[in-house]
């Protein structure tokens, strides 16, 4: 007994504490994950115990399918519009807020209090306060005396006004998160390099940060891009809350996530469909990191 | 054997990590808060109803059943995502609330045939709702209510603005665009365009179908695309209400004066006869064409029993002394907090409430105009029926062509359940 107690048996602690959470882990996300898998090759209409093997054919049709294909599109789009628009808010916000003298530590918590906001309630806010689409909303109030028509936010399609609602409740819940990690880049960029580049003739603004600032962020930059993109590959909470409706969810601007949901746990629970597409999901999102991760150079060492 | 602070902690903290993976998902209503009753546990599910009161009294109905001890859970959210993810796994309920069963839920026997419960009552259910309830000559749920969806209108504003109430799509078409102000739009039928509330009722409208009586696609028919074309009008012609605070189940956007006309469910009646006096009428979808006639949809919630229950037999005792002993109590739930429809017809017709004013037109709309969604229109097909239909309203897509495809994929459907059955 006493070797269990004495730090000689540090393997038998190692698994007294990792183990409950390994088998955790193991439990609710290696066995569904296989289990998935497992159900992908199945006809699984309302069973996860199915019997009858479809081979390929769920990864067929969903491959062959418009929705699955358009939700791959919106993301495209999403992205296409988030992760930049994220990146040069919060680099700006950072780099601002690092050049004040004075309350930074205010202007930081400031910028950064949305992230702790619920995704769901962001939403909430923007869906029925900001951006409804009757006169009493708050865009449609504003907008009412300039003269102009009530606008129907996020039921009109031409022009997309969704997009606006759904890019702006992303940049204000995830905008400071990202000020926070550019600034403790820019924290780590030593002051005499700026004095070097100020002896050498470098003029402050633009060309101190093209030269000087931005190729030291790098690394930071690298992060923050993958992690944008990781994140809008991710989307649900703020879509699924902006744009379904008592009845379902319109098919535009359905990320992957929100079909899959609706085709595999919603009322179609077509669970070996779902489940191919998870996968075929997965596999995209892999390829894209690594792809994205090599191009970048990560884990390369530095020259 | 002493046992050392260090083991006390790690012993401590391994169970707490159990007992937090264990608690997981344990919520089933199995256990506490049950009604008191001597016999075995049952849990029983309801989605959660907006009208104050309803909850109280289903608890008061359950509390009254001695032969077993049902807890009530009511649960607000996703129903019936949350109801058919429940039915995989053994911590569902033992009876619930199904709007359905669907025709997959019945055939990978997730749900109990309760045909032998009908045994001298069957006649007396409504045929309309019992009918999507019915599978292989079997009963799978029992209807507790008959609700419809009908589309409100104010009669003040229409007289001010001239118009009659309308006969045909044509004339509900017209009267959007003229009922329309800078303030007030003529027709709310969902922040989605109608695409999910109206759904199919205007294929029945234009006198056709979703899914015929022999199993075959119902609107593979210029009629249809002609139909949805002037829903498509409605909203070319900026004469739909978009984007409310609440959506189309809720009756505010007509009471609040945001829109004039309003699809919206039975249930909503009360509401609006509160706010509103006898200032507005009801309707059906009006007809489109020779071969169409005004339609709404009638379907009804009904009680199942999961075939995942450790007591089935206890289960359906209790199905049977709620929805076909109690007539007191049916009746009270069809029309003391809510407004519906008692699914038995013997109760329908002596309820004091359904005999005048916009109820009465109501519940001869639901005998004359109604027709329910057959157990064959499966939510693969309704998907993407709704999502052409969407595209068609809001983006101006081609309705021939979206519908062609949307038979295509109906098609495709029917004949994997046919290859099943």
């Amino acid at each position: 007994m006493s070797r269990f107690l004495g730090t000689q048996n540090r393997t038998l602690w190692f698994w007294v504490f990792v183990g409950p959470f390994a088998l955790g882990l193991i439990l609710f996300t290696y066995v569904p994950l296989a289990w998935s898998v497992y159900l992908s090759f199945f006809d699984a209409h309302n069973t996860v115990s199915p019997d009858d093997f479809v081979g390929f054919d769920n990864y067929t049709s969903m491959l062959r399918n418009d929705a699955f294909t358009d939700s791959l599109v919106t993301f495209a789009v999403f992205s296409a519009f988030i992760v930049p628009t994220t990146f040069v808010l919060s680099l700006a916000l950072a780099l601002m807020v690092n050049r004040l003298r004075r309350a930074q530590a205010f202007f930081r918590s400031v910028f950064f209090l949305p992230a702790a906001c619920s995704y769901v309630v962001a939403a909430m806010i923007w869906k029925l306060s900001i951006f409804n689409g009757v006169r009493f909303g708050l865009a449609n109030t504003v907008l009412g005396w300039f003269g102009a028509d009530q606008t129907a936010w996020l039921s009109t399609t031409d022009p997309p006004w969704y997009w606006l609602v759904i890019v702006t409740v992303r940049l204000w819940l995830q905008a400071g998160f990202y000020m926070i990690l550019f600034l403790a880049g820019l924290q780590r960029i030593s002051p005499t390099l700026y004095e070097a580049a100020a002896v050498d003739g470098a003029r402050p603004g633009w060309q101190v940060l093209r030269h000087i600032t931005l190729p030291q962020l790098r690394a930071t930059s690298v992060a923050v891009t993958l992690l944008l993109v990781i994140n809008a590959f991710q989307a649900f909470d703020e879509f699924y809350n902006l744009l379904s409706t008592s009845s379902g969810y319109p098919p535009h601007a359905r990320p992957p996530l929100v079909y899959l949901y609706y085709t595999a746990l919603g009322r179609e629970q077509n669970l070996g469909l779902g489940s191919a597409g998870a996968v075929l999901l997965a596999l995209i999102i892999a390829v894209v990191t690594i792809g994205q991760a090599r191009w970048f150079g990560l884990g390369r060492k530095e020259d | 054997m002493a046992i050392s602070r260090r083991t006390l902690l790690g012993t401590g903290a391994t169970g707490a990590a159990l007992g937090l993976l264990t608690a997981c998902g344990s919520n089933t209503g199995r256990d506490g808060g049950g009604s008191g009753g001597k016999g075995p546990r049952l849990a029983q599910w309801y989605h959660q109803y907006g009208e104050p009161g309803t909850e109280q009294a289903v608890k008061r109905y359950a509390a009254a059943y001695k032969k077993a001890d049902v807890s009530v859970q009511w649960r607000p959210g996703n129903y019936d995502e949350q109801t058919a993810a429940a039915l995989l796994t053994d911590s569902g309920p033992d009876v619930f609330e199904v709007n359905g069963p669907s025709l997959d839920q019945i055939r990978e026997g997730q749900v109990v045939d309760l045909t032998a419960l009908f045994d001298g009552v069957k006649d007396d259910f409504n045929p309309a709702v019992l009918a999507p309830k019915t599978y292989d000559g079997k009963i799978w749920a029992i209807p507790q209510v008959v609700d419809m969806h009908l589309l409100y209108y104010r009669k003040s504003l229409l007289d001010d603005a001239g118009v009659r109430p309308p006969k045909s799509l044509d004339e509900l078409v017209d009267a959007a665009k003229a009922l329309t102000t800078k303030d007030v739009k003529g027709l709310f039928l969902g922040n989605d365009g109608g695409a999910g509330a109206l759904g199919v009722t205007p294929l029945y409208a234009a006198g056709l179908s979703s899914v015929t009586e022999d199993g075959e696609v119902g609107f593979d028919d210029p009629a249809a695309a002609r139909a949805l074309g002037k829903l498509r009008q409605l909203y070319a012609d900026k004469s739909l209400l978009l984007g409310a605070p609440a959506d189309w189940s809720d009756p505010s956007a007509f009471v609040q004066e945001l829109t004039a006309m309003q699809w919206c469910g039975l249930w909503a009646l009360p509401a609006v006869k509160k706010e509103l006096g006898d200032d507005f009428g009801v309707l059906a979808l009006p007809a489109d064409g020779p071969g169409g006639k005004p339609s709404l949809p009638v379907g009804s919630y009904g009680a199942a029993v999961s075939a995942r229950s450790d007591h089935k037999e206890e289960a359906k005792d209790f199905l049977r002394w709620l929805w076909i002993d109690q007539a007191e109590y049916q009746e009270d739930f069809a029309l003391s907090y809510g407004f519906h429809i008692p699914a038995r017809l013997s109760l329908a017709k002596k309820a004091g409430k359904l005999k005048e004013g916009a109820a009465a037109d109501a519940v001869r709309y639901s005998t004359e105009y109604g027709y329910s969604e057959p157990l064959l229109w499966t939510p693969a097909s309704r998907t993407a029926y709704q999502d052409a239909l969407s595209r068609i309203i809001k983006s101006g897509a081609n309705p021939e062509s979206e519908l062609k495809s949307v038979v295509r994929k109906v098609r495709a459907e029917l004949d994997r359940v046919k290859k099943k059955s």
